[in-house]
């Protein structure tokens, strides 16, 4: 799919492949796994989304039932929250994009004679990784505190308003979910980068095309594959991600996302259905928008 | 999933793109007159490689200060916290690393071990449902990791599974094997299924075969695998905070202790551990680039 399109980048001749019995016990353990931790769980929250409160019961004991009434209100609850979650990951996408593209183009395309340096420059894209996801985020927030040289000095300079704030608005939230999601988006467009066959743009030239057509002609059209591929990888972990927006972090009370409160239903209020619902909005919203976006943007072979 | 899940893939990538860039000639972008992208892109790239280093510059130097509970503003530069990392909160951090490193360690070797099987049969053999197969394997790496952690965590709720060590290695052991798969898949297909016959007409046993020939040969993608897997496992948060109950990892840590400021201990380990997987890249890199460069000249 999208993601194998860039991590098994050559197309492997087809070798005689046997059948055997040997391939099912090969793939016993590790599917058997896979159903019992991934599949069954996946079921088990359906259930758990349908349930109601046990009659007689504690705070947090419930009973099977068919409850569809669950997804109405965690609707009716949360929809600036669920709204919230795909308006801030789809900004961030698009910020991420335009970060990432002339990154990936310079170490994909211009930096092709060193290979040395174009490896260390990957390295540097990944590097924020080796680091906590949680460290780097609070680093963020306290580089952009009230308190810190970057925002005292904005507003010394009449730059920004005496009573704003960075974190804990939108922006903060957006701009976490940004940088933490830049590799995701530069390494897919990077490895299409790096194969593009630059005789194209030479040909796009030669015939009397500015570079601004030869970019939007051919350089884009043949990234595509890293288009949609970094755009999913940042898009599908943002729209799920609660740590930028919490609290404690970039986020404020008016910035709280969709797993901001699953977590708070599933852990704090013990409100599992409301939880558990609200996950199954999430996963079926995203596989719906990752299917159409595939579709309209002519990349369904990747899948 | 979230930020740690997807590293995966993408980190994946990065490690198997050592088959392609061998075989392929470079093509070297023709040399035309002096334009505006010539000195422009290159500033910017450096402008944003600086950008995404703050944090961690950041997170390195108050390291290095003297904090006392919290480490928001710098007191003065201290060796101390390096020198004593575990002397804080009764070593509640160095609990915790402790922790992810025992976690990271028994779902890499299961995801690994899983994976691999699962790799092998992918590219060597023909069966029945692979399709389905195949999207068993790809979804968990295309769920929001929210949802991968309140789905076990609701499976446990309802088998009335106490959380503890044993269930975030069980969930840390799901969402790495997807990422196993992809990774050694690519390096079963690169191999020379001639080697394994050479190894079967001199009458070397299965077994011998599979020990002396195919997993030596294996052996670098499972590595990749395994480091993949490690670092993914130690990094993971959301799904931890749905099934850990009341064990700390590393990043559960520094999420409890956001409110009231986290110790500059935590800072000591998270860079430390930085600093090591940092040289570990690099060292690959800067030795495979050497090898690229003495296989070229032995070739002429």
């Amino acid at each position: 799919m999208a993601f194998a399109a860039f991590a098994t980048s050559e197309a492997q001749p087809e070798a005689p492949k046997k059948k055997s019995r040997v391939a099912f016990f090969l793939l016993l353990p590790g599917i058997l796994y896979l159903i019992l931790f991934f599949l069954t769980p996946l079921i088990s929250l359906i259930l758990t989304s349908l349930q109601q409160p046990a009659e007689f019961g504690d705070v947090g004991e419930y009973e099977y039932a068919f409850n569809w009434q669950n997804y109405v209100v965690v609707i009716q609850d949360y929809l600036p929250h669920i709204l919230r979650s795909f308006g801030y990951a789809l900004v961030a996408t698009v910020f991420a994009l335009l970060f990432s593209y002339p990154i990936a183009y310079f170490i994909g395309v211009k930096a092709r004679r060193w290979p040395l340096l174009q490896s260390l420059m990957l390295v540097l894209v990944i590097a924020p990784f080796f680091i906590s996801f949680l460290l780097r985020t609070l680093a963020w927030k306290q580089i952009l505190s009230d308190e810190s040289l970057i925002i005292t000095s904005l507003k010394a300079l009449s730059l920004l308003a005496p009573d704003a704030h960075f974190t804990g608005t939108p922006f903060a939230v957006i701009f976490g979910l940004t940088y933490n999601f830049i590799p995701f988006m530069t390494l897919p467009l990077y490895t299409a980068l790096e194969r593009l066959d630059t005789r194209y743009l030479e040909a796009g030239s030669d015939l009397y095309a500015n570079p601004f057509t030869v970019f939007r002609k051919i350089t884009i059209p043949l990234s595509m594959p890293g288009i949609v591929a970094g755009t999913l990888l940042t898009f599908i972990p943002a729209a799920g991600d609660y740590v930028n927006a919490s609290r404690d972090f970039l986020g404020g009370p008016d910035t709280q996302m969709m797993g901001n409160v699953i977590e708070a239903n599933f852990l704090v209020l013990l409100n599992y259905p409301a939880a558990a619902a609200l996950s199954i909005i999430l996963m079926a919203a995203i596989l719906v928008l990752v299917g159409i976006y595939v579709k309209r943007s002519g990349t369904e072979e990747l899948l | 999933m979230s930020g740690e899940g997807q590293a995966g893939v993408v980190l994946s990538g990065f490690t198997n793109s050592e088959e392609g860039e061998r075989r392929r000639p470079v093509q070297v972008p023709r040399r035309r007159r002096v334009g505006l992208g010539d000195w422009l892109l290159p500033v910017y790239v450096t402008l944003a490689f600086i950008f995404l280093m703050i944090p961690i510059a950041y997170t390195f130097i108050f390291s290095f200060n003297d904090s006392l509970k919290s480490n928001i503003s710098w007191r003065g530069f201290t060796l101390d916290k390096w020198l004593n990392v575990c002397n804080v909160e009764g070593g509640a951090v160095c609990e915790a690393f402790a922790n992810s490193i025992v976690i990271g360690v028994v779902a890499t070797v299961v995801a690994t071990v899983l994976g691999t099987l699962i790799a092998i049969a992918l590219v060597r053999y023909r069966f029945r449902a692979r399709s389905a197969i195949s999207l068993l394997l790809f979804l968990p790496m295309a769920t929001p990791e929210v949802v991968l952690g309140a789905g076990l965590a609701a499976q446990f709720l309802a088998a009335g599974v106490p959380k503890d060590m044993t269930t975030i290695i069980l969930a840390h052991t799901m969402f790495c094997i997807s990422f196993v798969v992809v990774t050694v898949k690519a390096r079963v297909a690169s191999l020379d299924p001639a080697l394994e016959e050479a190894g079967r007409d001199l009458y070397g046993s299965p077994q011998q075969v599979w020990w002396r020939i195919t997993f030596p040969l294996l052996l670098p993608g499972i590595m990749a695998a395994a480091l993949l897997s490690f670092a993914l496992s130690f990094d993971d948060f959301i799904i931890t905070n749905f099934n850990s109950g009341s064990v700390t990892t590393f990043p559960k840590y520094i999420y409890i202790s956001a409110s009231r400021g986290i110790p500059a201990e935590a800072n000591v380990i998270a860079s430390a551990v930085f600093i090591i997987a940092l040289a570990v890249v690099v060292i690959n890199q800067v030795s495979r680039a050497a090898r690229a460069k003495r296989l070229a000249k032995e070739l002429g």
